[in-house]
């Protein structure tokens, strides 16, 4: 077995698992807040994505252009909050999810109607260039090439992930986010308003779409089926636990791992390529079965 | 007692969903510095006349019908959970709620942000804090889930105090705990009581203790106050005492028993 080519894939995957990590993250955020999967975040990443291009497209500055879209995600958040959040508070979850796939198609119409429905390229100014990782034992055959593009999305996505768990860790705001996904009931009783935690978490959820809209837009293109991309947070979800942040990063790596090796070395043993369409549900679905909660998935805090 | 209550609660009817009637005219008056207990079985309307006052009852789809809340002159109607916790109502919730994945020190930290306040003088509550409830301060670092029943109901408590409250509903705080420990709670409550100029309503099915640290008690019967009074009659009362305490007098004939049996609700 070519152990350079072993650890050059599974790098890859990590890498790729990085993004996958990001995009869980945002499920994990509205999750622990309103207890709601929120089936429109796709749709959010793709209305983020398609926006920073319509605006690059007509000759708005990079920068500006981030700084505007930034600045739609974070009111859109705030609306979606607004409007539909908390007429909604105190219903059944059902109906909160059913309410997030209405969203869903309303966000595909408004972006399709504002901007258009075309395939549009992305162009972060990041290289595509393989650069060599190790390439001091050539005479080993360890040179281990990975894309200076998948580095720089992992970097990105990583400092993200690094920068949200910071926030919720030791600012105020972050602390009561946790209060509130505790308990709901009891933040409201030591007066924590529960729609400032829901617009602040919508919002930076908005942010987190923005950010992995871009990095996906470039890597494949900003279509209609980066909205199904954003699937792929699914399994990566029922891996890591839906109420954990750690383990949305752990399920993202195991999920891009998984899938980049499930390609290379057992694609020819069942059905040859085109795996990764189904690799990633089926890892998850593997892992379900032997650990119903996820791998980080919150324990149930029981006394005797 | 002759000054304006600062909590005035006056014929109020509270509907769930619509239609379910929880309450259906409960007055109750709590004065200033005054601990004010609401007795009553399960299911007679205690919890419901808390929330009631705390606006929590609009997250279970409850409403306030007819009648109205006033707190310090100025009725609540308008106002939410938020509002009330910022104006000093900090309910303490029946089964105690603390978050469970959070610390003791990070659940008593969340009663603090409603203030705003520098870190300083959260510090400072902190302290004072762990000063009335000892037997948390060792236990700081542990998740509040993992406490004992007696602990999670100091550490409610005082969260619900570091938000620096006039008026705490308290509801059952004896719930699950060992006597003692209710002796030692109550106590804690009679010294936030003297000491730090806290109102108290305190909704109980524990008569015996709840009237031994209240000045005035209120007897809540099917959503309905049916006696109210001066905590020590109440206590010495002999309705009460078969009622509430477990015996009274000696023996009790059925036809007693009808006495005790109130339907109409008592002029209060």
């Amino acid at each position: 077995m070519d152990y350079a080519f072993f650890i050059e894939v599974l790098v890859g995957g990590l890498l790729s698992g990085i993004m996958y990590s990001l995009v869980a993250i945002g499920f994990v955020l509205i999750y622990k807040s309103s207890g709601v999967f929120n089936f429109a975040q796709g749709t959010m990443l793709l209305l983020a994505a398609l926006t920073f291009v319509s605006l690059t497209e007509r000759m708005v500055n990079f920068w500006v252009a981030f700084a505007i879209t930034l600045m739609i995600m974070v009111v859109l958040g705030i609306i979606i909050e607004r409007t539909v959040m908390r007429p909604l508070a105190n219903q059944s979850l059902l109906s909160l999810f059913m309410a997030t796939v209405g969203l869903n198609y309303f966000l595909e119409g408004l972006a399709q109607g504002v901007w258009d429905s075309a395939v549009h390229g992305v162009n972060l100014g990041i290289s595509n260039d393989p650069i060599f990782l190790i390439d001091k034992f050539p005479e080993m055959g360890l040179d281990i090439i990975v894309s200076y593009f998948d580095m720089a999305a992992a970097g990105i996505a990583g400092l993200m992930i690094l920068g949200l768990s910071l926030f919720f860790t030791f600012t105020r705001t972050g602390l009561s986010l946790r209060a509130v996904s505790d308990d709901h009931l009891a933040a409201m009783a030591v007066g924590i308003p529960l729609s400032r935690i829901w617009a602040i978490v919508w919002a930076v959820t908005g942010v987190i779409c923005l950010i992995a809209g871009l990095l996906w837009g470039d890597r494949v293109s900003v279509s209609f089926t980066l909205t199904s991309a954003v699937l792929k947070g699914l399994p990566v979800i029922l891996i890591g636990g839906l109420t954990s942040i750690p383990g949305a990063i752990v399920g993202g790596l195991i999920i891009g791992a998984s899938e980049k090796l499930g390609e290379i070395y057992v694609a020819e043993w069942i059905g040859g390529q085109g795996i990764e369409h189904w690799w990633a549900y089926t890892t998850a679905l593997l892992f379900l079965m032997v650990r119903p909660t996820g791998i980080f998935g919150e324990k149930e805090i029981e006394r005797v | 007692m002759s000054s304006e209550p600062i909590l005035s609660i006056k014929n109020i009817e509270v509907l769930y969903s619509r239609v379910i009637s929880a309450l259906h005219g409960v007055s109750i008056d709590v004065h200033k510095g005054e601990i004010v207990s609401l007795l009553g079985a399960n299911g007679s309307g205690k919890t419901t006349t808390c929330k009631a006052v705390s606006r929590l009852l609009e997250a279970e789809r409850g409403e306030v019908s007819k009648g109205s809340i006033e707190y310090k002159g100025k009725d609540i109607s308008n106002l939410t959970a938020f509002d009330m916790v910022k104006a000093g109502v900090v309910q303490v919730l029946e089964g105690r709620h603390i978050f469970g994945h959070l610390t003791v020190e990070e659940n008593l930290l969340t009663g603090s942000f409603i203030r705003n306040a520098d870190t300083a003088s959260v510090k400072k509550d902190l302290e004072y804090v762990y000063d009335r409830f000892e037997r948390i301060r060792t236990r700081r670092k542990n998740l509040g889930g993992l406490c004992s029943g007696g602990e999670q109901q100091m550490v409610a408590m005082g969260r619900a105090m570091m938000a620096r409250p006039n008026l705490i509903l308290l509801d059952e705080p004896s719930m699950g705990l060992a006597p003692q420990l209710v002796e030692e709670i109550f106590e804690i409550v009679k010294t936030l009581n003297e000491e730090d100029g806290v109102s108290f309503l305190v909704s109980e099915q524990n008569a015996n203790v709840a009237l031994k640290y209240a000045s005035v008690g209120y007897i809540i019967e099917n959503g309905r106050v049916v006696l109210k009074g001066d905590a020590k009659e109440l206590s010495d009362s002999e309705s009460v005492k078969e009622m509430y305490m477990g015996g009274g007098g000696d023996e009790v004939s059925f036809r007693d028993v009808k006495f005790y049996h109130r339907r109409k609700p008592c002029m209060v």
